[in-house]
């Protein structure tokens, strides 16, 4: 695998000497470390981001394609072969498209919305590993750091209610604000137990605490199934998805939060939505499912190897589980939602902590000990 | 933030000035803005900023805590209320002349106070040393969890019930049957089976009395 790789890998260092040598050339010695620093930071950025976007366009793709084979329809199949340059055909449309503010509307707010949205979706991709060594920032409190970020995107959603001075969309922010900051509290609980588990808040850590002699049995959604469900719905809920899309409920306030919103701005909140998608599949994949490690034994060669395929495959299956939700679950009504997610999974999390943590005194604990 | 007498402005210096010169400038923003969602706004982005001057600190847990609480939760039911009510500004501005003179004292009083203690502390802005640099393998959130479950245990859990009590408070004082609501039992609801609500029935169609031939009656009639 690393001889198919290895030109790939020496074209890379010969174009970073070249870039180090102009650097240095330019800013001279005492200025060029923390310039190459940026550089070499930004590109990594640019790494992470561009086949995440990439993905987001040919995840929309993909849903539209399974929710069509779920209800017997073909899906998209006009542009390009079998469909596949429809996200581009919708991108080039969006991107023309007039961006209209109402009139009324706080101009400056609802410009903002939409970056408030999507910037927590990229700068948790900051501390995603995707292997022991890649990752942009091994920072010790990684998943405190991905609570903290992903928080913050409910701003988007209410901001955009709130400036686009319309009945719905304000609807809709107030629905969907109530309803992440209920799903955060059991979704902080489940990561607890994954970090008393893991000892370590540090995902590269969490991973590494799932490998044992038991493959696939050794990851964290054995010990901590009830936590693993409670983050999946929850997930499902944070991202604002069907059956938990009343934020958006079309039936009732017809886009909800983005109605006022078109072309390149409604895009962005698109394109948050489908990034905190991907994001939530991963850190499923992550810490409950084992993250690179595979679920074969290690003397099955290349399947048993521990690999960044099997994060891809795992988040992809995640990922799907998504869209499968969306076809076949009717819409939550919004006092379900509030019920489910109170009187449900906070008892639940609440209690499989108490019984983790008495669990892990006992020697019936054979999973990661410090 | 500076070594004594080194006055080179490293990276950090600047980095701390940049926030601190946005965390002023949001903070007077909160108070002088007229749109009561802005001044909320700009409190989100006070908070922001102060936890980039903790991380400058090398305290990330409590500034990673302080976006979680303060920015995630905290902040988000501030606005939910604040843009619900009708705040009426004008009304608001009303005294303003009248309290001023009051009012103006008392910030006196505050900056006097803040800067007595600043002042006396540490002799002068200048010279708060850097915090040690830390050996590797320290976690921040390690240490402080060791404190708070060992020294500082007892504070600790009556902090928490502290805050249960304001929890069963807050519930309690708004948790009232209303007559009018039609509630629903959603374990009810759910043990619904399709014999309780639906009665199939099956019966033989009957002859058309119109034409002979109607002979052939389809005897599973499927009418529910």
């Amino acid at each position: 695998m690393s001889a198919v790789f290895q030109p790939i890998v020496n074209l890379g260092y010969w174009l970073w000497g070249l870039l180090t040598t102009v650097t240095v050339a330019i800013f001279g010695n005492e200025i060029a470390p923390y310039v190459l620093y940026g550089v070499n930071i930004l590109l990594l950025i640019v790494c992470i981001v561009a086949p995440l976007m990439l993905s987001v366009a040919y995840l929309t793709l993909w849903e539209r394609k399974v929710i069509g084979w779920i209800q017997l329809r073909i899906g998209p199949n006009r542009v390009g072969p079998m469909g596949l340059l429809q996200p581009i055909a919708d991108g080039v449309k969006l991107m023309v498209k007039e961006i209209i503010v109402p009139s009324g509307a706080n101009k400056l707010l609802f410009v903002v919305a939409p970056i408030l949205a999507i910037m927590p979706a990229l700068a948790a991709w900051a501390v995603v590993p995707f292997d022991p060594e890649m990752v942009l920032a091994n920072i010790d409190a990684s998943l405190l750091y991905i609570m903290a970020i992903t928080s913050m995107g409910v701003y988007g959603v209410i901001i955009a209610g709130w400036a686009s001075n319309s009945k719905y969309a304000f609807l809709g922010a107030m629905r969907s604000a109530a309803q992440i900051v209920s799903y955060e509290i059991a979704m902080g609980f489940a990561l607890v137990g994954v970090l008393m588990a893991a000892q370590s808040l540090n995902l590269v850590e969490i991973v590494r605490g799932q490998q044992s002699e038991f493959g696939v049995f050794g990851w964290f959604w054995i010990p901590l199934f009830p936590l693993f469900l409670t983050y999946l719905i929850a997930g499902v809920a944070e991202t604002n998805r069907a059956p938990f899309d009343v934020a958006e409920g079309e039936s009732e306030i017809v886009a909800g939060f983005h109605v006022e919103y078109s072309g390149m701005t409604f895009a962005v909140f698109f394109l948050a939505e489908y990034a905190n998608m991907i994001l939530v599949s991963f850190l499923c994949a992550l810490m409950f499912l084992g993250g690179w490690l595979s679920p074969f034994p290690a003397s099955w060669g290349v399947l048993g190897a521990s690999s960044f395929l099997w994060l891809l495959v795992k988040a992809f299956l995640v990922v799907s589980s998504f869209l499968w939700f969306r076809a076949t679950f009717p819409r939550y009504r919004y006092d379900q939602i509030m019920r489910l997610g109170w009187k449900v999974f906070i008892p639940v999390t609440l209690v499989w902590i108490l019984v983790l943590g008495a669990w892990m005194q006992t020697p019936l604990w054979i999973w990661w000990k410090s | 933030m500076r070594g004594t007498g080194n006055t080179r402005m490293t990276f950090q210096t600047f980095i701390f000035y940049f926030l601190s010169t946005v965390l002023v400038v949001a903070a007077l923003g909160v108070i002088t803005a007229r749109n009561p969602i802005h001044a909320a706004l700009l409190l989100v982005l006070a908070f922001f900023t102060s936890s980039g001057i903790w991380l400058l600190l090398q305290a990330e847990f409590l500034a990673i805590a302080l976006v979680l609480v303060y920015v995630g939760a905290v902040m988000v039911l501030f606005l939910f209320v604040v843009m619900m009510l009708d705040i009426n500004i004008a009304k608001l501005r009303e005294g303003f002349w009248r309290y001023l003179p009051l009012g103006s004292v008392v910030a006196l009083v505050l900056v006097v106070e803040m800067s007595m203690i600043l002042m006396h502390r540490s002799g002068g802005f200048g010279d708060v040393p850097m915090p040690p640099s830390l050996p590797a393998g320290y976690s921040n959130t390690k240490e402080l969890g060791l404190l708070i479950y060992t020294e500082y245990v007892y504070p600790f859990e009556i902090a928490a019930v502290i805050l249960l009590v304001a929890i069963v408070a807050a519930i309690a004082l708004t948790l009232r049957k209303r007559k009018l609501s039609k509630y629903m039992d959603p374990s009810a609801q759910i043990g619904i089976r399709r014999k309780d609500r639906v009665r199939i029935v099956t019966m033989a169609s009957e002859d058309r009395q119109d034409t002979k031939e109607s002979g052939k009656a389809d005897g599973e009639g499927k009418s529910a």
